[in-house]
């Protein structure tokens, strides 16, 4: 721990840039209100002597007393549904601009950027839907198991909702994530690069208990339907084995409320290790057939274009991923010194088993810390500690589950699989980072 | 649910005495379906065409179809680019004939349209059935899906002019799905059992083998690609999409603000609901904005070309809400407005004053 430094806030180097244009005209006119508002006296000491000086006696934050520790506060209940931070207003799901033109068959990214931990808070959880989000009657909506079982059955939520329920952690991740960036880097972002990324608490009912119920022919019924409620009806064919395994589960809670109507209000299916596409969400129905469906996800979209020309069907796990949220990419470092690189990494195939990060562009690594907990098809926090020179470095994280599959860099992913995929880019992420402290988006073979 | 109609369903568990057995396990949850009830949901399609409704359509009507219900987004010859990438295109006689599609190794098209991509004829006639029209889903009759369906197989040239699908040739134009040997399940990215065990894929086997080297692992870091400058502002201004505390801060980019309005779902969201700006953000959230700009045509007139039609029209509000409701076609050329009945009354009304007033941003 480093000493308590008498001067009224570290002094340290000022990479450019990190202030605003204003910030900085702001501290040149010497007004004391930007140093009271400001994250850094520290950086206004060396971007402005002057104020230094003015403020030898110590730091204002501590020796004028703000408005919060001076008056009365907001009564309880003031917000009766509790919203973050007004100052957290920079955390929103946002769209990339010019990706989609029609905003009902569109993507908002989850800003990974600002997250810690593995739980994705309920409203910044992304979104994708294919023909606009309905914010569903939960009493009038049912789901229906029909085809290869004994009893084609209806359930309400009621229903649902009176089954035994589990609850369980699971990352959820576009097949497209990071789709953009297949051919060459496309984007400025963690949130636009990696942000279709998301994990939560489901809480719900093991699917094969509802198909035990209604009799499904496990023998010829080898595949089964979810299809949604929605204009598009969503429907993706998934395999028995998977039900079967207890994992499938129809669930309605997310994070402990009810799930939010962008992400299938009042049920969705959860398939842990699957790309998103295949959480049916407003689940309405379940069919147990011995074929799959090329439904218009499995025979137009979502499958892998191979440089023979050939799509890759029916592709559904999502391989072993990391990736670097802070610094990253369209972020600036304040100062040499210490820094907490801190990621996620996750795997379709089960729990990540390790996490290497390298600071020089993948010559040396170093093994990070894994955060608890750590839980299959999660999401699993990793942090490492960085001392920076102030030199160029590039950031990278390796991720390793507990197949043994390590995660592949770019070089290795385009030799397989070429460069016009849009779907299952799970390559080591770089980031690098210049003398300014400016990170950008890069990509190294 | 009224006490009778629970009645009802108690009587048709009591009638599944078959799987008794099943059901008690957790007795009072879930009742049969009926046959009516599976039978209106149950509408998928798979390749070898079960579930396929009887029906036929043929070219020249699903044209007409085809201008009323799907020419809005898609283009009179499904070519557009417009809303959705395109459905037709790219795809040659010498594609139908050996059923994979050259230009998916060239990239001698600019697009990868629906017809280069699908395999099976049964796909497109499950996905129309199921979730077109864009604003009206599940809106058409079997016929008018095997007719749009021909419509769309003759513009690819799969079919010619004078071709009626139907329910009895619809495997026959399978034959000729121009990409139809192209798809392949070599792959260990299936999450179920094997082909070789009755699935699907090769049990699991990655296509990649990278090792956890740790020391020395390679001699220099080529970097292979950087954004390029054009992409720095694209995004809004990163400074304003990251936390103002931590050891970090977002770098400003593009001009202050400008984040705000690009991303304009998630900032009006945020804001409360002000005039001008929550209209613009209702005509986004109703997909008025995927076909008619604020300044500029896209498929349909752009609001200022509205606004200054019926300038001084004291009646224009009432026939425009009318108009927009029922769909309407002539004014601005012959690509039809689809009727837009997911828009309230209210709603009609908000945006119709809007559009008139200039439609405006603030």
């Amino acid at each position: 721990m480093a000493m308590i430094d008498a001067r009224p806030g570290r002094v340290r180097p000022a990479p450019e840039n990190f202030l605003t244009d204003e910030q900085i005209a702001a501290v040149k006119d010497g007004r004391r209100d930007f140093l009271r508002k400001a994250f850094l006296t520290a950086s206004a000491a060396m971007a402005a002597p002057a104020v230094a000086r003015a403020a030898v006696e110590g730091d204002p934050a501590i020796l004028e007393l703000p408005q919060w520790s001076t008056t009365l506060g907001l009564p309880v209940a003031a917000n009766p549904y509790g919203m973050p931070s007004k100052y957290e207003r920079g955390l929103q799901r946002r769209e990339s601009p010019g990706l989609t033109r029609v905003g009902g068959s569109s993507v908002a990214f989850t800003p990974l950027q600002g997250l810690f931990g593995i739980i994705t808070p309920s409203g910044l959880h992304f979104e994708r839907h294919h023909q606009g989000w309905h914010d569903v009657d939960p009493s009038k909506h049912r789901l229906m198991i029909n085809g290869l079982v004994k009893t084609n059955a209806v359930f309400t939520m009621d229903d649902l909702m009176r089954l035994p329920s589990v609850s369980r952690i699971h990352f959820i991740e576009c097949g497209a994530n990071t789709g953009m960036e297949w051919g060459n880097v496309a984007v400025p972002t963690v949130q636009y690069s990696h942000g279709m990324l998301s994990c939560s608490e489901f809480t719900g009912v093991p699917l094969k208990d509802i198909l035990d119920m209604c009799g499904a022919d496990y023998k010829k019924g080898r595949f089964v339907l979810a299809e949604g409620a929605d204009g598009s009806s969503m429907t993706r064919t998934i395999p028995m084995e998977m039900i079967e395994s207890g994992e499938v589960l129809v669930a309605y809670g997310m994070n402990g409320e009810m799930l939010r109507p962008e992400n299938g209000y009042p049920l969705r299916l959860v398939v842990p290790g699957v790309q998103g596409v295949s959480w049916v969400k407003w689940l309405r129905r379940i069919e147990v057939g011995d074929k799959p469906w090329a439904t218009k996800d499995e025979a137009v979209h979502y499958m892998d274009l191979m440089p023979d020309g050939q799509h890759r069907q029916y592709t559904s796990i999502q391989e072993c991923k990391s990736v670097i949220t802070t610094p990253s990419g369209g972020q600036l470092l304040l100062d040499k010194g210490f820094y907490n690189i801190s990621g996620m990494a996750w795997s379709g195939r089960g729990k990540v088993t390790r996490v290497d990060v390298s600071t020089d562009g993948g010559i040396n690594w170093r093994q990070a810390r894994l955060e608890t907990p750590v839980l299959s098809k999660a999401v699993t926090r990793f942090n490492i500690d960085w001392v920076w020179d102030g030199k160029p470095a590039i950031l990278q994280s390796r991720a390793v589950d507990e197949t043994g599959y390590v995660q592949p860099t770019y070089g290795q992913l385009r030799a397989a699989r070429g460069t016009k995929s849009i779907y299952h880019n799970n390559a080591i992420q770089s980031w690098k980072v210049v003398e300014s402290g400016e990170v950008s988006n890069v990509q190294v073979l | 649910m009224s006490r009778f109609s629970k009645t009802l369903i108690a009587l048709l568990v009591a009638g599944a005495a078959t799987s008794a057995a099943a059901w008690e396990r957790y007795p009072g949850v879930g009742r049969e379906a009926t046959p009516a009830e599976v039978k209106a949901w149950d509408i998928d399609v798979r390749p070898d065409f079960a579930g396929l409704p009887k029906g036929r359509g043929n070219v020249d009507d699903g044209m007409a179809l085809w201008e009323t219900h799907c020419a809005s987004c898609h283009g009179v010859f499904g070519e557009s680019n417009e809303v959705f990438t395109p459905l037709v295109g790219g795809t040659t006689q010498k594609d139908i004939e050996t059923g994979r599609v050259a230009a998916l190794v060239t990239g001698s098209f600019p697009q990868r349209t629906t017809l280069m991509k699908v395999p099976t004829v049964s796909t497109l006639f499950d996905y129309i059935q199921r979730a077109m029209p864009w604003t009206a889903p599940k809106s058409l009759k079997p016929d008018e899906v095997y007719a749009i369906l021909a419509y769309l197989l003759n513009l690819a040239e799969v079919v010619p002019a004078d071709f009626e699908l139907s329910d009895e040739n619809i495997h026959e134009v399978q034959a000729r799905m121009p990409n139809r040997n192209g798809m392949t399940t070599d792959h260990g990215m299936w999450p179920g059992a094997s082909q070789a065990k009755g699935g699907i894929g090769n049990g699991g086997t990655p296509d990649v083998k990278n090792v956890a080297c740790m020391k020395d692992c390679k001699k220099e870091v080529v970097i292979a690609s950087a954004l390029p400058d054009y992409a720095q502002d694209a995004h809004g201004n990163l400074a304003e999409q990251n936390r103002p505390v931590g050891q970090t801060r977002g770098k400003p980019t593009g001009a202050p603000g400008e984040a705000a309005g690009q991303n304009g779902g998630a900032a009006a969201a945020a804001q409360p609901a002000a005039g001008a700006a929550a209209t613009l953000a209702l005509a986004n959230a109703k997909g008025c904005m995927a076909c008619h700009g604020v300044a500029n045509k896209v498929v349909g007139p752009g609001y200022n070309e509205i606004a200054k039609k019926y300038q001084g029209q004291a009646d224009a509000a009432a026939g425009l809400i009318a108009k927009v409701k029922a769909g309407g076609q002539g004014v601005w050329g012959a690509v039809p407005m689809p009727p837009q009945g997911h828009v309230s009354d209210e709603e009609l009304g908000q945006l119709v004053k809007w559009i008139l007033e200039g439609a405006k941003a603030q």
